[in-house]
């Protein structure tokens, strides 16, 4: 996989910190360093940190004293670091220093398909732009490398099909890199006040100068027969991938002047003079935004400025092809009419504690307003028990902010339930949940615990005390944390338990609507079932839907369990006896007593 | 040799543990190999894909009407992916209702040997039998023997047997 040859990469590079946060498409980087040096023997220290920030952070310090760092995470996550990356351009390394920021256009499992190019760009540091996993690997390499001859971080953008595409890839032996830390304390550039960073700022100009002009990491031609003379094409990452595949196909590979950026920013200065002399049409294929095209600024350029490549959206090859044809005026392969169905939507697994909650929650307040966070939580909008969902950590703002807006006017005050993973309330929840309690906001905050990072692969969190290579850590406890950001009323229930779990949030509303009141929290506690080993420890019991299924639907569109199906034949809900796990939820939620649990009959 | 084959299903029918399969067995068959999975929010019971080309292809990606073979864990995934597949390529998809396809109930095989986890083996040995893949049985038993975590070995195997044998 794309991401393991990355990970392969850091390691063979003899990268000595690493950190970074799972999130889709990034999340399998940190396994597969975890796995490749232990393999190899190669000693790293590799965390998963709480948030990209501390990430970042982090490993840049690594730097600091002469080790190779690097850290990964998704594009969205590098906002997240975007505070300490910009800075960190400035200051520049000493260490090689090599960021890993993993785009998803599309997006398939994200809440932008924003460029993280262009955001090297705006930080000002180089970025290279693999076009397959075997080139991914390559390039960390060269990121090093680049990194270290001009002190400068460095960022390799794969995207979602880079990350999790799989090709076989060459190994190398890690390579032996004895480095003592050693921290050169030197003011003017680590603390790097006011007055230093005018000089530092050209520093850095400077470096980006030389390094456009390093041939080394210029595109790579592959030369026409001067028969389409004045036309080429200009294509990076997967996108270069998928257009050379096709011009091999049409027979034009070798006949059109064909080449592959891999430094997208900054883009080489004599390639760039080459492209304005030599060319009177020139199409730029490239993801998501028009990080090239923008550099070339020329008439010439056919892209996503002017109409040639669509401007949002994954560029998929059928994409590609239809421009190439065009651009090379071809008559278009016939295609079958793209019309195909929408597929099925995603759910909460069967029995997941989430859905239990989500239940609870929206009947106890069913005019309640829900902002909710990113996780596998944000499935709960299929049962209309989550309202928003913006970025992570942002509900518990959103929370007080709802309180605060609807409070001025002084009416009937809807109960405000914000839901939370565990992870997410540790990535970026602390400092919200402060803020809220400081400023005297009132709603109730549900902590999803289910003791993991569920979405992504089932990471440990802080509170496990488990660390990324799994040796022990030191717990941090959130009900710690939550009583030492001022919270008064903290209950714990697992809400398997529906009626301690009701009771518990009618007790948190009637806190938080009385004259003391305040921010309430209820920890939802229930571990994730796709952890095995919670999984066997729970009571299954046998569940059966009786005749008195009247077939109104009322448990499918409320609990939309998987388990759960309508008999087309009978109009009766049936239980999928392979997908029930036996957690008794549904017998809450049929009006006429129709779905029998046996809780004397546990398994 | 080149092959494009798509295989389509939802989130926990075990579309990603066949596409390393298939990538396994074309690596022993000394193939270069691409795939492209779904991983994400998709995973939970959501439709997913993955591409596999093997042969000396540079994209991940497979285009509409290109691929040799398609899987289909779930028949419901045929008007989402159907259109991958070329006029002459060959459809195997995971139901006892006959169609305009070749089709093996192996939800319904796997649970008779005792784990429904194995039905993308069992659809994956179906589609063996058949000649459809470019590798053989023997091929492909090394693969699973390659990428299957030791317990579950004995049932990936018997799984896979069964769907060769289903329709002798």
């Amino acid at each position: 996989m794309g991401n393991e040859a990355i990970g392969r990469g850091l390691v063979e590079e003899g990268c000595h910190l690493f950190a970074s946060y799972p999130g889709t498409p990034a999340s399998e980087v940190l396994p597969s360093v975890v796995q490749f040096s232990q393999e190899t023997g190669h000693t790293m220290h590799i965390e998963w940190s709480v948030n990209e920030k501390v990430a970042y952070e982090v490993a840049l310090a690594g730097s600091y004293t002469g080790k190779r760092a690097a850290v990964a995470m998704k594009q969205v996550g590098l906002n997240v670091a975007s505070d300490p990356l910009t800075r960190s351009a400035y200051l520049g390394v000493i260490g090689g220093f090599v960021i890993i920021a993993a785009d998803d256009p599309g997006p398939h499992s994200s809440q932008t398909e924003q460029d993280s190019r262009l955001l090297a760009h705006f930080a000002k540091i180089p970025v290279f732009d693999p076009s397959s996993p075997r080139e991914a690997k390559e390039m960390i390499r060269q990121a090093f490398e680049l990194s270290e001859k001009y002190e400068i971080p460095v960022m390799v953008r794969p995207t979602t099909r880079i990350c999790h595409a799989r090709q076989n890839v060459p190994c190398l032996k890690p390579r032996e890199l004895v480095r003592r830390a050693h921290f050169q304390k030197d003011p003017n550039r680590w603390i790097a006040t006011p007055h230093f960073l005018r000089n530092l700022h050209r520093i850095l100009n400077e470096k980006l100068d030389r390094i456009a002009e390093e041939e080394a990491y210029g595109p790579v031609a592959r030369s026409g027969d001067g028969s389409l003379k004045e036309r080429c094409i200009i294509a990076s990452g997967v996108s270069f991938a998928h257009a050379y595949e096709i011009l091999e196909e049409m027979g034009f590979l070798g006949k059109i002047d064909f080449y592959q950026v891999r430094v997208p920013y900054p883009l080489n200065r004599s390639f760039v003079v080459r492209i304005h002399a030599g060319y009177r049409r020139v199409l730029v294929i490239e993801e998501t935004y028009p990080v090239i095209e923008l550099q070339l600024r020329s008439d010439a350029v056919l892209g996503r400025r002017n109409g040639w490549i669509p401007r949002e959206g994954e560029l998929t090859p059928d994409l590609v092809e239809e421009v190439l044809e065009r651009f090379l005026e071809r008559t278009p392969a016939t295609r079958k009419a793209l019309q195909p169905a929408k597929g099925r939507r995603p759910t909460l697994c069967a029995g997941c504690p989430h859905r239990a909650a989500f239940f609870a929650i929206k009947e106890t307040f069913p005019e309640g307003i829900f902002p909710s966070d990113i996780g596998c939580y944000t499935l709960g909008m299929n049962l209309k028990a989550i309202d928003t969902c913006h970025v992570m950590g942002a509900c518990i703002s959103q929370g007080a902010g709802f309180y605060h807006a609807y409070q001025q006017d002084g009416s009937e005050m809807p109960t405000i339930v914000v839901t939370i993973g565990d992870s997410t309330f540790f990535h970026a929840g602390v400092p919200a949940l402060v803020n809220a309690v400081f400023q005297r906001a009132r709603f109730l905050l549900v902590i999803l615990d289910n003791g993991t990072t569920a979405m992504t692969g089932n990471q440990p969190t802080p509170h496990l005390g488990i660390r990324a290579d799994g040796s022990q850590g030191n717990p941090v406890l959130i009900e710690d944390l939550v009583k030492a950001c001022g919270v008064k009323l903290v209950r714990e229930c697992d809400p398997y338990d529906q009626k301690r779990f009701v009771a518990c949030l009618q007790e948190a509303d009637r806190y938080i609507r009385s004259p003391e009141g305040g921010v309430a929290v209820v920890l939802s506690r229930h571990p994730c079932l796709l952890d095995r080993g919670a999984m066997k420890a729970q009571a299954v019991y046998p569940v059966r839907v009786t005749q008195d299924c009247s077939g109104c639907r009322v448990c499918l569109e409320r609990l939309e369990c998987p388990a759960l199906a309508l008999d087309e034949e009978t109009q009766q809900v049936k239980i999928e006896a392979n997908l029930c796990v036996g957690c008794g939820i549904c017998e809450f939620v049929c009006p006429g007593g129709a779905i029998a649990v046996e809780r004397g009959a546990a398994k | 040799m080149k092959q494009q084959i798509i295989i389509s299903g939802l989130g926990g029918q075990g579309v990603l543990f066949a596409t390393r399969v298939i990538a396994e067995a074309a690596l022993i068959q000394g193939h270069d190999v691409l795939t492209s999975e779904t991983h994400g929010m998709a995973m939970r019971g959501g439709t997913v894909i993955s591409h596999v080309k093997v042969g000396p292809y540079q994209s991940p990606l497979i285009r509409s009407g290109r691929a040799d073979l398609g899987l289909f864990m779930n028949p419901g995934n045929l008007d989402v992916h159907g259109h991958y597949l070329s006029e002459s390529g060959r459809f195997f998809v995971n139901t006892g209702t006959r169609g305009n396809y070749e089709n093996m109930d192996a939800t319904k095989i796997a649970g008779e040997i005792g784990s429904l986890v194995v039905s993308n083996l069992v659809l994956l040995g179906f589609a063996v039998a058949e000649g459809a893949l470019f590798a053989d049985a023997g091929v492909f038993r090394k693969a699973i023997a390659k990428t299957s975590q030791s317990r579950q070995l004995e049932l990936n195997l018997r799984g896979f047997e069964t769907g060769l044998r289903a329709r002798r």
